[in-house]
């Protein structure tokens, strides 16, 4: 009985401490500026899209051309050899040729006095940065660091979608937005970037920036998509091996699952349960 | 083994023969999964968890060995030795998200193994030892799969890592020399990721061990049941081949099926994109946050912010966090209900369903920034998880009227029924008027 | 004690079957046969994995350029992580490997199987002695190159000719030539 009124005036207690929490007052969260003016990533409707999705691959070559020309000039994409540009269609020859003529060269050593030289890229080399290191990239770029670019559609909320949104959504920031908020110098208005205002300057400004090898019209927007599209390539080259299998396993295991259904149905059928 | 019908061992050819007599495996086999171990034939699906974990963790340690011939625990290359394996190693995007999804399925079937040992009262005697050395696997596996999440070396990994270690040095005095030794530096860096990748690659074998006392201490008493009424007599069981391992056949091909779709269709969608940026100890990620399994604990951790008692916040949310894992130990003592199964427990029922939707919550809250509204509610929800163990179990023990329990397993089954005509065994009793409770030997 | 039999009840079952149990095995047999193969599949990339990685691969082949080697010199480069000799023989060098009677060799081999067509000056072979696998000297500048003129491995004493032929010491067969083509006068592709 004395147990009983202990664990029952305890569980009073804490019901009454419940309430006095819930009831005490709270300061309220500040809404920023970056809350109320940051927009969602718009949709984009990508070949690669959905779980039986595909490269399309003029897209991705589109997608190289626009970062080989406007790009590269400050992101790297240090984890795509220039040999796994096959895969999108670009033969043998034709990858040795990117790579032979790639505006960076690999980083190597003279053979003769051993100082830091650099050499023509082979099929086998990873694409070279187009700065030495981290340094020398912040002091070209007011401090700022470009990303490597390789797995940017997975290392970002959004994927491609964003990407895409954040290329085509540069814009003159609102004439509400607090002074807090407003773009300093070297920076940019972006309201898809989390904090409205990032460092990269527009890359794509204006149509025909590239001249496409394939003659589609080289908009701002298709330019954005075609390397939105390029970057979920460098992200996932395995994607259509991985969505492929995935297919054949999942049939598999479907006509697994139902036979071992029935087999479990069938040990089990004399025995009720 | 406990009970006296079981099916004997009989090797049927002269090899196994021979083996038996030298070094009896075969028949270890026959008593511990084969048609020697009888199990009630009443369990529903909820008791194919344990198995579905064991292939987890099978499962787990396969791909992780494996990949593991290509990893390079150095933080200079870490990162991008992952990434050598999903571009260039032949499979090895198949290998690394069937092991990174596969941590998660791990964490998903042991979770609701858990929830049916809460429910089903699987903790009671005679099997806390089995509960207790759950909890043990639980512990390791958390280790585990903290330290497995470190290995890529992406900016998650880096300061999960940073975050975890740093609960040490909340602890007053040798908290800082424990932090420093863990590391074997100040911050995370190559001495922690290589002896993360040591003991990450260690500890699934000890988990192996401790699975291997949990299995052999739940043989003594034999399995559970969905009525908590204990094993009378042959009728309320069945060998557990081919009984129970056709439907936990059925039950892999599910799980399957599940893991399946993960790796191949949304590898990522259970992850956070951060971790595919390499580490960088300057800058911080704008949320940190652990892998779903740990939300919760996460939640609890950051509830407390608030001194007291000349203890830092820091430390009271360190001290609840474990205390929440901790507690677990000792419910076998703290519910000292006779019955088993909530079925039987209408009362305890309502809390236990409670409590799942108070641990949603807690999980919600863990993923959230450490803002208003859910410091609040993850406050709340906290309090009642501790609440739920410390107060409202033993209270409900004691005050509840359970249902009235059926006489057997086979009675329950069975309804009161006669099954093709047979009568029922020891312990039942016919319901039909006028018909005798006769044995029946067979 | 009472054995438990797992088919029978103890009501008896109903019989309606010809063969009850060779009729009921078929979908069990069915079930376990189709996920073995599952099984036996799921093998496949765990071992396939140990095979060379497409980076490795990608370095099975290279292009080396010979303009700059001069008759008499060698240079050493590396194909498969492994050291390769390459060496402009001069014609003196050209005329004592074919002064040599084929059969007297431990491993009877002529210059001209050795070379290409046309190019019997470029004499490209592993840098590898095949007795132990030590690098032999003499494709640098003033190394050792042994008493017939071409390579010489210090480790136990092997003699290769100008040929790359082992003539002396404990090495059973010539340096390896491996697979290569001239992709142009001066360009080789090696692998």
């Amino acid at each position: 009985m004395i147990r009983l009124l202990v664990a029952a005036g305890a569980f009073v207690t804490f019901i009454a401490a419940l309430i006095a929490a819930i009831l005490m007052p709270r300061e309220a969260s500040e809404e920023t500026a970056a809350h109320r003016f940051h927009l969602e990533p718009k949709e984009l409707h990508l070949a690669s899209n959905g779980p039986l999705g595909r490269f399309d691959r003029q897209q991705v070559q589109r997608g190289f051309q626009v970062y080989k020309e406007v790009c590269s000039a400050c992101h790297s994409l240090r984890l795509v050899a220039f040999r796994d540009l096959e895969e999108i269609g670009f033969t043998g020859p034709e990858t040795k040729a990117i790579a032979n003529q790639w505006s960076t060269e690999t980083p190597s050593v003279n053979p003769e006095t051993g100082e830091a030289a650099t050499r023509k890229s082979l099929p086998s080399d990873k694409i070279p940065s187009p700065y030495a290191n981290e340094v020398a990239a912040r002091a070209a770029n007011n401090n700022a660091l470009p990303p490597d670019l390789s797995l940017i559609t997975k290392a970002r909320e959004g994927g491609a979608e964003y990407i895409h949104s954040l290329l085509t959504g540069y814009r003159d920031p609102p004439a509400n937005l607090p002074k807090d908020a407003q773009p300093g110098p070297n920076l940019h208005y972006n309201p898809y970037f989390a904090n409205l205002n990032i460092s990269m300057p527009p890359p794509l400004v204006a149509e025909g920036q590239v001249a496409y090898a394939d003659g589609t019209k080289a908009t701002v927007d298709q330019m954005a998509q075609d390397v939105s599209a390029f970057l979920v390539w460098t992200a996932e080259p395995k994607l259509e091996n991985r969505h492929r299998t995935g297919v054949a396993v999942l049939i598999f295991l479907l006509i697994a699952t139902v036979l071992g259904y029935l087999a479990y149905q069938n040990i089990w059928r004399d025995k009720k349960h | 083994m406990s009970f006296p019908w079981a099916n004997q061992y009989a090797p049927k050819n002269p090899l196994t023969q021979w083996l038996d007599e030298r070094l009896p495996l075969p028949r270890l086999v026959y008593n511990a999964v084969g048609a020697g171990y009888p199990v009630p034939r009443n369990l529903n699906y909820f008791w194919n968890f344990g198995v579905l974990a064991g292939a987890a963790l099978m499962i787990q340690i396969v791909t992780g060995i494996v990949l593991a011939m290509h990893y390079a625990a150095n933080g200079a290359i870490a990162f991008d030795s992952v990434e050598h394996i999903m571009r260039d190693v032949n499979s090895g995007w198949l290998l690394r998200y069937t092991h990174m999804n596969g941590a998660s399925m791990f964490f998903i079937v042991v979770y609701l193994h858990i929830f049916r040992g809460l429910y089903y009262g699987s903790y009671k005697p005679p099997r806390e030892m089995v509960w207790l050395l759950g909890v043990v696997i639980f512990l390791l596996m958390m280790a585990t799969a903290f330290m497995g999440y470190v290995l890529p070396w992406g900016q998650m990994s880096f300061w999960g890592a940073q975050v975890i270690t740093g609960f040490f040095s909340a602890i007053p005095v040798v908290g800082e020399p424990i932090r420093t030794w863990l590391l074997g530096g100040f911050a995370p860096d190559d001495a922690a990721l290589n002896r993360f990748f040591s003991l990450h690659y260690l500890l699934p074998f000890v988990i192996a061990g401790v699975i291997i006392l949990h299995i052999w201490a739940l043989h003594i008493p034999g399995s559970n049941n969905p009525t908590g009424v204990d094993v009378k007599g042959p009728q309320d069981t069945v060998p557990f081949h081919p009984y129970y391992t056709a439907k936990d056949g059925f039950g892999l091909g599910v799980f399957l099926i599940v893991f399946a779709t993960l790796v191949f269709f949304i590898p990522n969608y259970l992850g956070h994109s951060d971790n595919y940026i390499q580490a960088n100890p300057l800058s911080t990620p704008a949320h940190i946050v652990p892998e779903w399994y740990f939300w919760p604990f996460y939640a609890i951790l950051r509830a407390f912010t608030v001194n007291w008692l000349w203890i830092p916040a820091k430390l009271w949310g360190v001290i609840a966090m474990f205390a929440s894992i901790a507690l677990l130990f000792f419910l076998p003592w703290l519910d000292k209900s006779p019955v088993r199964s909530c079925n039987y427990r209408p009362l305890m029922q309502k809390f236990f369903w409670v409590l799942v939707v108070d641990i949603a919550v807690l999980a919600y809250c863990g993923a959230a920034p450490a803002e208003e509204p859910y410091v609040r509610i993850s406050q709340l929800a906290a309090a009642y998880y501790f609440a739920h163990f410390l107060i409202i179990m033993p209270l409900v023990s004691v005050i509840e009227r359970p249902l009235p329990l059926p006489n057997s397993i086979s009675e329950s089954v069975l309804h009161g029924e006669a099954e093709d005509g047979a009568p029922f065994g020891a312990g039942g009793h016919a319901k039909v008027p006028g018909q005798p409770a006769t044995g029946h030997a067979h | 004690m009472a054995t438990f039999e797992q088919t029978q009840e103890p009501g008896g079952e109903s019989t309606q079957y010809v063969d009850p149990v060779r009729r009921r095995d078929f979908i069990n047999i069915a079930a376990v046969s189709f996920a073995g193969v599952g099984a036996a599949t799921v093998l496949i990339p765990l071992v396939n994995q140990m095979n060379p990685s497409a980076d490795v691969l990608a370095l099975a082949s290279i292009e080396v350029d010979l303009s700059s080697i001069q008759p008499g010199q060698a240079i050493k480069t590396s194909w498969r992580k492994q050291p390769v000799f390459i060496r402009n023989l001069t014609p003196a060098e050209q005329q004592a490997a074919n002064a040599v009677p084929t059969a007297s060799l431990r491993d009877p081999q002529t210059l001209a199987e050795r070379t290409k067509e046309g190019k019997a000056n470029w004499l490209i072979t592993m840098g590898v002695c095949t007795h132990l696998g030590c690098v032999p000297l003499g494709a640098g500048e003033g190394e050792a190159r042994g008493d017939f003129g071409g390579y010489f491995c210090p480790c136990h004493g092997s003699h290769y000719d100008t040929a790359a032929r082992v003539r002396k010491g404990p090495a059973p067969k010539n340096l390896v030539v491996p697979d290569y083509a001239f992709k142009s006068d001066t360009v080789v592709q090696i692998g």
